[in-house]
Formats: structure tokens, C-alpha cells, sequence
């Protein structure tokens, strides 16, 4: 009798020791399905999805709050990776929300801008460098190309210049075949 | 049988003809000083080097231009001494057929020298040495491209117990490698010897296609019984000369996916590396030129050596022009190369060759064909890789499934296209999903830095409201503390005294 006892509060203890280990061992960071949505979204953090960031729009995601078509920036590739995840319909994206455009960085007129610093408060994700009253840059590697900045500008002088394609960010085309008919020896070209 | 004369046979692999004594005929030419250098910054793997000079500054030759920005990266020397003309986005030899940065110099004709020290590099230490090697603009001269101190200084994590040569140049029309061996072979046995040391190495394997007799004939001459160094002949199989491939032949080792030879206690350098560092070692000459393959349909195809910089066209003319007036050229050999947008641009550390392509290289006679699952392209694959499936998820776009059959470890070496009987481009749809997933992981890379940034700036904003808050608390309690009311006691205990001085004056009167 007392055996089985200790025995069943022996067990109490180690059982109850491993499930507090683990419950702060893998302690899961926020809602698992949210950081899930939140890594297919491209971080734009334009809000063009009518939530204030990405963050926010994959949270109204996960409650079934907001649908899955309302990012522009993510594009078709992004709908479908989130209706894949979610497990519904692929659907077009919502043109109300925005087209999808070419990615671009802000570029600030430095002998027009006169220091106001209210690109910088807009910018979502600090890329903006200045002082007030001093000339404002765009540190072009951090920028998201959102364009919330251009709004505040009160003299207009942030533009927004594609992403030119250079030999860095050049990629390799899908292939197109030139249809001939007559037969050869190889060797031939494959690419 | 030995160790030394087996040979291990990889999967597929093909049997083309090499077309190899086209440009073997004569002699390497030494192609004398151009009036203008065209020098790209990005001729290596890594990072774009920092730019060190300006418009208009007279360089010595051997000076540095361009520094390696940090450690996978190599830097740029001036190829002959002369004047900084400019520094413009020009062509490039690059299949995009997109202009980069680089550096136009005018050469002054004199050819003058930087003061060059030899490295006495027993006495300053391997460490010492790497970083010196890190600014010798050295990076493998077989194609590749990539910087030839970051392979130095893996043994310091890895016992390097054998250096692999790599001799075999399989690819076909390429012949820059086999002509260095004939012409510089002692040049070349010392350069084995001082890289073998660095290296720490207790022996070396020349790995040479049997393609190759004199050029074995010459190395043979300076290997003895007793020395560390030995020379293995393996059959033209292309691709014989890709790393792993070579290794195989020769030990028998397979190295698994993902991990490197040095991992195995093996580092492998081609030829005219191998002269580079020797000649930076112990001229303290940084990498200059190379030998460059000029063949096909040409006049008078052949082998040159040129400064970097130096014009394609001119080779081109030099070599007497095309016989088929196509205008099409291939940089690299036929099976890995690439077609190139232009042929106005320069030598670059890159280019070992450039065929002038022949009528049927061009004419795509064969129309492709729906794949018909014969599975040709696996016997041929080296990688042993299965090329239908990874055409087919390359086709459409399904990624994820194409890196799961090991799209990375294809070496695009075109076997499978080239044994295709539906004539199917596959190479061409490898690299077209490598550079979009490549592109995707970068976008993804952003994407997170953008996630932190912008959760880091809510933070700062809470942060900065906590703050105003605190402060705007603060403030209050500060003005119903003791302090003030003191202050307003003084100031009231001052006007009451001014009050009755005016009051006494006004008695006064
Ligand atoms: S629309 Fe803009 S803010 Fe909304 S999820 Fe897309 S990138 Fe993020
Ligand atoms: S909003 Fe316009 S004017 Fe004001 S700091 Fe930014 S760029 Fe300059
Ligand atoms: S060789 Fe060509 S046709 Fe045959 S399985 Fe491979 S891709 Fe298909
Ligand atoms: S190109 Fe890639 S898939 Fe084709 S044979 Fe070579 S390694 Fe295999």
C-alpha cells in the first residue's frame, strides 16, 4: 500500500517536473499560426492592406478578420503561399487595396529638403537618417520602399526610383526554345 | 596494381570531342601592353572591392586600385603603370550583357614597376601571409573565380593532408591550362612545391586528363622517385575536372553533398593558380594577367597571354577574325559556358576561354521535345542526380520540391542536356530556378531585417511615450514640491520689500 503510494508520488513529481521544464523550455513566441502568416508577408510595412503593418494584417488573418488578397506588395506568389498555409482558394489580389509594383527605394532630394523631419517620424522601419532642420537621407539598404513617406513631405522632394536590374540582382530567364525542324549532330550550345 | 594507378570511375559523365588541337598548334603569344585597360570590379566570387584611386592618378604596375572589402572578396591591381582615366559603368563579361563599375586605365608605355618584396612567409607566419594573399588579387584562374586565400587558410581548421592539382581541363576547345603546362612546367613544380608547404600537405597528385601528353612529358621531367609529388592520368571523361569528380578518380573518395574536400583532409588548385601565388610569394607580384584560350571559328585560333584588362575584340582580330561571320561567341567551354551579349569587353580574371562558335553550336536544329522519362540524363549525370525530376519541378516552379532532389548540388555541367534525345535545354531551366530561389532567400533576408526594424521602432515609440509620460509626471510633482513654493516665497518676499522701499520713499517726500 504505502509503496504504491510513494510510487504514484514519485511519479506525481518527475511528471509534474518535466511538464514545468517544458512548458518553459518550448515556450512557443506569440501565436504560431500569426508568425507563420507574418514570414510570408514581405515586411513592406506599407499598410496598404488597411492594417498598420504586416504584424497587424496577420493577426486579422489568423482570426479570419481580414482575407488573404489585401497585400500588393506580396503579390500573387504571396496569395498563394498564404492560401496554401491556410488552407483556402487561391484568389486574385484585391485591386482596392493596391497593384503590385516593381520594388523601388525613396530617394531624397538633398538641396530641396529643409530638415522637417517628418519622413522620419512615418518611416516604419527607421530608415530614414537627419536631424531636425539638417538635410534628411534614405539609408537605401533598410528601406522598404512602403512610401509612406511621401505624404508628409511638405516640399516634395522624395521620389520613389525603381530597383534597376544590375548584374548583382540579375537572374537567369525562364527558357524560351526557338522551334526549328531540320536534325543535327551534337555537339550543341544548352544554353 | 597500386593505389596510384587505379582509377575510380564516376557515374555518366560523356565522351565529346574535345576539339582541343585547334589551339594548340602554336605557341602562347604574349600580347604587348594595349592602349587602354578595361578593369571590371566584380572578376571574383565575394563582395565588390573597395575602389582606392581617383581620376587621374598615375598607378605603378602591381599597385593596388581596388582593396578586398572584407575577407570573401579580392582585390585589383594596376596591370601596367599609366593614368586613372575613369571610372564608369562599362560591359562586362557577364551573360546579363549589363554594365558594372570599372576602372579605365591608360597605360604610359613604361611598364614601371611598384617596389615588389618577396614574402618570406616561414619567417611572418601563415597568418601573416593569408592576410598579405587576401590583397594579391589571386582567386582560382579556372573559371571559377573564387579567392584563392580563403582555400590557404582552411587548413587551419581542417589537416590538409593532400594537394590536388587540378590539371585535367575537360572541357573541350579549352586548351590555356594545358599550353601553361608545357611552357611554364618548372615554373609550375616550384609553385606546387611552395603551395604543397603552405598547406601543410604530405603529398601532391597532379591530376591530368590523358588528352594531355606533353604536357605530362614536362611535368614527368621534374618528378623523381623519391619526391612528394605525383602525377595521375585519368581519362578524357568530361567532366573529369570538376573538384569532386577529380577527387574520385583519383582516391576514390566520395565527398558527400554540402561538404567540402577539406573537410577530407584535400584542397584542390588549378595550374595557373598555383603559378599566381608563387609568383606573389616570392616575387611579390600581385595577379596580373592570364592565359586566355582564343579558339573556334577563327583564322588562326590560339593561346594568349594578356594583361587583365586587355580588349576581347582585339584577341579576336588578332586571331584573324571569324571564318563564319556569325558574331556569336562563348565565354567558358561549350558545355558550362555562356553566350556572351557583347565582345566589348576586357580579359577578366574569369575568362580561360572564348570560343567563336561554330555553324551548329548556334543553329538549335533539334526542336525540343516533351521528355519522354528514358532517363538518359541520370545515367549521364555525375552528380547522380535525377535531371527529369529537376527539369520538371524547374519547369513548374515548384521550388521547394526541385532543392529537395538537390537542385544545388547540380554543377551544371550539361551532360543531361547534352544526352537529352527530346533535345530539352535542362541546364538552362537549372539556373533559372537557382537564381529564383536564390533571389526569393535574399528577399526573405530583407523581409526579416525589415520585421526587426520596424518591431524595434514600435518598441522605441512605447518607449519614447513611457518616457514623455514620466517626465510630464515628474514635472507636475516638481511644481507642487517644496521648491517652488521656496521660490515663490522669495519672489513674493521681494516684491514686498520693493513694495515698502516705494512706500518709505513715498514717506520721504
Ligand atoms: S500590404 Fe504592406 S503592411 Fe500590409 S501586409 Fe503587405 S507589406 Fe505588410
Ligand atoms: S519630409 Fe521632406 S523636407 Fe521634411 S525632412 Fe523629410 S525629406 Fe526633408
Ligand atoms: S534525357 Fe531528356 S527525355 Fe530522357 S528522361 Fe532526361 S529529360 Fe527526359
Ligand atoms: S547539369 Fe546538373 S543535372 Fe545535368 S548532368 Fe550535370 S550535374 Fe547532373
Amino acid at each position: 500500500m504505502l509503496t504504491s503510494i510513494l510510487i504514484i508520488l514519485f511519479l506525481a513529481v518527475i511528471i509534474g517536473l518535466v511538464l514545468g521544464f517544458s512548458s518553459v523550455q518550448f515556450k512557443v513566441k506569440g501565436d504560431p499560426i500569426i508568425e507563420k502568416i507574418d514570414s510570408i508577408l514581405p515586411q513592406t510595412q506599407c499598410g496598404q492592406c488597411s492594417y498598420p503593418g504586416c504584424k497587424p494584417y496577420a493577426t486579422a488573418i489568423a482570426k479570419g478578420e481580414a482575407d488573404i488578397n489585401q497585400c500588393p506588395p506580396g503579390g500573387e506568389a504571396g496569395v498563394r503561399a498564404l492560401a496554401e498555409l491556410m488552407g483556402v482558394e487561391y484568389k486574385p489580389l484585391n485591386e482596392s487595396h493596391g497593384i503590385t509594383k516593381a520594388k523601388a527605394v525613396a530617394f531624397i532630394d538633398e538641396d530641396t529638403c529643409i530638415g522637417c523631419t517628418l519622413c522620419i517620424q512615418a518611416c516604419p522601419v527607421d530608415a530614414i537618417l537627419g536631424a531636425a532642420k539638417q538635410m534628411h537621407t534614405i539609408i537605401e539598404k533598410e528601406c522598404t520602399g512602403c512610401e509612406l513617406c511621401l505624404p508628409p513631405c511638405p516640399v516634395d522632394c522624395i521620389t520613389m526610383p525603381e530597383i534597376k536590374e544590375d548584374t548583382e540582382n540579375w537572374k537567369w530567364k525562364y527558357p524560351v526554345y526557338n522551334i526549328n525542324k531540320t536534325d543535327s549532330n551534337k555537339p550543341k550550345v544548352s544554353h | 596494381m597500386n593505389l596510384i594507378d587505379k582509377i575510380f570511375k564516376f557515374n555518366g559523365g560523356i565522351n565529346a570531342e574535345t576539339k582541343k588541337n585547334i589551339s594548340t598548334s602554336m605557341a602562347v603569344e604574349k600580347i604587348e601592353i594595349p592602349k587602354k585597360l578595361i578593369l571590371p570590379l566584380r572578376q571574383h566570387i565575394g563582395n565588390m572591392p573597395k575602389i582606392k584611386v581617383s581620376t587621374g592618378d598615375y598607378v605603378l604596375k602591381g599597385q593596388l586600385i581596388a582593396e578586398a572589402d572584407g575577407n570573401v572578396s579580392a582585390a585589383i591591381h594596376a596591370p601596367t603603370s599609366g593614368e586613372i582615366k575613369s571610372i564608369e559603368k562599362l560591359l562586362i563579361p557577364h551573360p546579363s550583357g549589363l554594365p558594372d563599375y570599372c576602372i579605365v586605365i591608360a597605360p604610359d608605355m613604361k611598364d614601371q614597376w611598384i617596389k615588389k618584396s618577396s614574402i618570406d612567409w616561414k619567417k611572418i607566419g601563415l597568418d601573416q601571409t593569408i592576410k598579405l594573399l587576401l590583397n594579391s588579387g589571386i582567386v582560382g584562374l579556372g573559371g571559377a573565380a573564387f579567392p584563392s586565400h580563403l582555400k590557404l587558410g582552411l587548413n587551419r581548421t581542417n589537416k590538409i593532408d593532400t594537394l590536388i592539382v587540378n590539371a585535367a581541363e575537360c572541357e573541350p576547345y579549352i586548351t590555356c591550362d594545358d599550353m601553361l603546362m608545357r611552357e611554364k612546367s618548372e615554373e609550375l613544380m616550384k609553385g606546387i612545391q611552395l603551395v604543397q608547404e603552405l598547406l601543410g600537405a604530405k603529398e601532391t597528385i597532379i591530376g591530368i586528363e590523358d588528352n594531355k601528353p606533353e604536357a605530362l612529358d614536362k611535368i614527368n621531367f621534374y618528378i623523381n622517385k623519391k619526391s612528394s609529388i605525383t602525377a595521375k592520368v585519368v581519362p578524357t571523361i568530361y567532366p573529369s575536372g570538376d573538384a569532386k569528380r577529380l577527387i574520385y578518380l583519383i582516391n576514390g573518395i566520395k565527398i558527400p553533398k554540402q561538404k567540402r574536400a577539406a573537410e577530407y583532409g584535400i584542397q584542390m588548385f588549378n595550374v595557373a593558380t598555383i603559378i599566381a601565388i608563387y609568383r606573389f610569394i616570392n616575387f611579390g607580384e600581385p595577379s596580373l594577367s592570364r592565359i586566355v584560350t582564343i579558339t573556334g571559328n577563327l583564322h588562326k585560333p590560339r593561346n594568349y597571354e594578356v594583361l587583365f584588362g586587355t580588349s576581347l575584340k582585339d584577341l579576336i582580330k588578332k586571331s584573324g577574325g571569324q571564318i563564319n561571320k556569325n558574331n556569336t561567341f562563348i565565354m567558358g567551354g561549350p558545355m558550362m559556358g555562356f553566350k556572351l551579349p557583347s565582345i566589348d569587353i576586357s580579359v577578366t580574371k574569369t575568362m580561360n576561354c572564348v570560343i567563336s562558335a561554330e555553324q551548329d553550336m548556334i543553329e538549335e536544329k533539334n526542336e525540343p521535345l516533351p521528355c519522354i522519362r528514358c532517363s538518359k540524363c541520370a545515367e549521364a549525370c555525375p552528380v547522380e542526380l535525377q535531371p527529369q525530376e529537376l527539369f520538371w519541378f524547374s519547369k513548374s516552379d515548384q521550388f521547394e520540391k526541385a532543392q529537395n532532389y538537390n537542385l544545388f548540388d547540380c554543377i551544371e555541367c550539361g551532360c543531361c542536356s547534352y544526352v537529352c534525345p527530346s533535345n530539352i535545354p535542362l541546364v538552362q531551366f537549372y539556373r533559372y530556378a537557382k537564381s529564383e530561389i536564390i533571389a526569393d532567400n535574399i528577399a526573405k533576408e530583407e523581409a526579416g531585417i525589415a520585421r526587426d526594424r520596424n518591431d524595434f521602432r514600435i518598441l522605441r515609440l512605447e518607449r519614447e511615450k513611457k518616457e514623455r509620460a514620466e517626465r510630464n509626471a515628474k514635472r507636475k510633482l516638481e511644481s507642487s514640491s517644496n521648491d517652488k513654493s521656496k521660490l515663490i516665497e522669495e519672489k513674493r518676499a521681494e516684491i514686498a520689500a520693493a513694495l515698502g522701499r516705494i512706500n518709505k520713499d513715498e514717506k520721504i517726500k
